[in-house]
């Protein structure tokens, strides 16, 4: 599979994205990266995980040339972001964070300006924007204000919007936070799509399980620096498959709960109001051991839930915190 | 592979242009995609001239008896003053445009493409000249229906509005600056007043600096204007015209080639 791109890819490398020691301070104070370094193979998805004021705005932004960094370099398809950003322009498509399409535009005008601006003939501008629109379920909206279209079809015009001109390369920022379930599926075989036709795709996220289902690769970044890195599975083996709730009457039940498990649980049981929570990292029998130990200290639960590891339970285990960085960083100030 | 042109369109050469074609060339799309905005909204193009009309009818009817005006009656002397205020106005519009196009993420988008980092801004300040050409015709008979009259001839007010539209051109590149300066729209325009107000009203827009204070009279006989205003009364009221249609021009092209690099210097920093 060739990728076709205004911008000859550069042989140099099996990496489309290279990130080196990234720093970018804002006022001198907030540090939004610190030293961030990662690669991504060509053909990939990499996810970038994050909470709320980690620093994934701040890097896509980097490699997308819109904000130059402080220190470290990186490179996209090959071409440095400061020294060769037309180059590197000319390599990407970018859907931020914000869908940001022209609320007074219809989508295809919208989709044509975006082809003109890429210096697309008028009429492959308007020939491309109407297979888009075609491809992205679009058609029947396509003449109307995209400011009434839902959230889901607007951010499907944004990400229609960064493939015009067929880029090797695509910034995906938070693509499918806001929308309901199948909206999100829609994005998600989509963002598929493009991969399986050879498209290196970096993705933001603070779902865990959309980083799972998506991303070859993970990089976990906190606070502007890198805290974890490798496949979901690597990540997850890390922290157990499965993660055990069980509910207590009161927090001081919940206390002394924990405290009994502790001397028969490899990982420590966190204690949080009246919810005890165990990473369970070898199937059922510990489940039942659990429940056993409970059970001989008089100590039934009310409630039990399994479920997949969250975003919270994976920072949790890497940093002792949850996932609010932005409010603690509020309350640090 | 069947899957990958499910999405992707079938691909297209771009056509080669030169450096200054591609920019000229980005920037009348912008231009159109802003026109296209203002035309989807036409409510907003309609009360921004309700406000110079309603200060037509406050000064020529409420205040103008009360102000003396040498060798014009007051309505003649007023147009002038009404018009440039009007066309310094709309050129805030292009602080509000820049700002809204910043907020919702559509600067990053284009920052983000291969084109021309003038594009943006030329696009934003041509629509917002096209608009004030309107305008202009609006408030033009608004005021000849209140009694104001042209004493010289029809070339000579073309000029003094082609006079204005380009000193108001000149300050949308100030005002870009604003735009992309501001946390939002809103913002925007409250941040321009400040500017807008000493410039437009301690000036001969409305009355002769002779009845001001000594301490502001040179300010107000001599800032810009107050230059251009007066050439508009010379060119349509008569008397010697060169005295300030030349300082104006000189104005006008000046804070052009000032401001317009600054203002791309902003943009390549806005996010
Ligand atoms: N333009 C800016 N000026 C000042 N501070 C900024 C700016 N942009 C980002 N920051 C700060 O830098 C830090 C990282 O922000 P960034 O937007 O990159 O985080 P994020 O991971 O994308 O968060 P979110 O999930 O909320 O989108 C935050 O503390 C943020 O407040
Ligand atoms: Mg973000």
């Amino acid at each position: 599979m060739t990728t076709k791109s205004t911008a000859s890819p550069t042989p140099a490398g099996p990496f489309a994205i290279e990130a080196e020691g990234l720093v970018k301070t804002f006022g001198g104070e907030v540090r939004a990266l610190d030293g961030v370094s990662f690669g991504v193979e060509r053909g990939t998805v990499l996810g970038l995980l994050g909470p709320n004021g980690a620093g994934k705005t701040t890097a896509v932004r980097v490699l997308t040339t819109t904000l130059a960094p402080d220190q470290g370099r990186a490179r996209v398809n090959g071409f440095d972001v400061v020294g060769q950003a037309q180059q590197v322009r000319e390599s990407i498509g970018l859907a931020g964070q914000y869908a940001a399409v022209d609320e007074n535009l219809t989508g295809r005008e919208n989709l044509r300006m975006i082809g003109q601006l890429l210096h697309l003939s008028r009429r492959d501008a308007g020939r491309v924007a109407d297979e888009l629109l075609e491809r992205f379920a679009l058609t029947e909206a396509a003449d109307r204000p995209s400011k009434t279209y839902s959230g889901g079809m607007r951010r499907r015009l944004d990400i229609a919007a960064a493939l015009v001109h067929r880029p090797p390369v695509l910034f995906l920022d938070e693509p499918t936070t806001g929308l309901d379930p199948n909206s999100r599926n829609a994005v998600w075989s989509l963002i598929e799509q493009l991969v399986a036709g050879g498209t290196t795709v970096l993705l933001t996220t603070q779902y865990l399980e959309e980083a799972d289902r998506l991303a070859d690769r993970i990089v976990v970044v906190d606070r502007g620096t890198v805290i974890a890195e490798g496949t979901a599975s690597e990540l997850k083996a890390e922290l157990g498959e499965t993660v055990l709730d069980l509910g207590f009457a009161d927090p001081v039940t919940a206390e002394r709960a924990a405290a009994v498990l502790a001397g028969h649980w490899p990982g420590p049981p966190t204690a949080e109001g009246t919810l005890v929570e165990l990473n369970v990292t070898s199937g059922p029998s510990q489940v039942m051991l659990a429940l056993r130990v409970l059970d001989e200290a008089g100590l039934a639960p009310g409630t039990m839930t399994l479920r997949e590891p969250s975003l919270d339970d994976v920072f949790l285990n890497l940093t002792g915190h949850r996932t609010f960085a932005d409010e603690e960083l509020e309350e640090a100030r | 592979m069947t899957t990958a042109t499910n999405v992707l369109p079938e691909p297209a050469t771009p056509v080669r242009r030169s450096k200054l074609a591609g920019a000229v060339g980005d920037a009348l799309v912008l231009t159109e995609r802003n026109l296209i905005g203002y035309v989807r909204i036409p409510e907003a193009l309609f009360f921004s001239t309700v406000q110079p009309i309603m200060f037509v009818l406050l000064f020529r009817y409420v205040f103008g008896g009360a102000i003396a005006t040498p060798g014009m009656s007051y309505v003649d002397y007023l147009m002038p003053g009404i018009f440039v205020q009007t066309v310094m106005f709309g050129a805030v519009g292009t602080s509000i445009g820049l700002a809204e196009d910043l907020h919702k993420g559509l600067i990053e988008r284009f920052r983000s493409l291969p084109m021309a980092s003038s594009a943006v801004l030329a696009g934003r300040t041509t629509a917002d000249l096209v608009r004030n050409v309107f305008v202009m015709v609006l408030i033009s008979a608004v005021g000849f229906l209140v009694g104001f009259r042209v004493h010289t001839n029809v070339l000579a007010f073309l000029a003094a509005i082609g006079l204005m539209l380009l000193f108001a051109y000149a300050l949308s590149w100030g005002f870009s600056i604003i735009g992309l300066s501001a946390p939002n729209s809103e913002t925007a325009q409250l941040m321009s007043f400040p500017l807008l107000f000493p410039l437009v009203f301690a000036s001969t827009a409305f009355v002769p600096a002779a009845t001001m204070p000594s301490w502001l009279r040179p300010f107000a006989e001599h800032q810009p204007v107050s230059v251009v205003v007066n050439a508009v009364r010379a060119l349509t009221q008569g008397g010697p015209t060169a005295r300030w249609v030349v300082p104006a021009l000189l104005w006008s092209v000046g804070l052009l080639v000032v401001l317009m690099p600054l203002a791309v210097r902003r943009y390549r920093r806005a996010i």
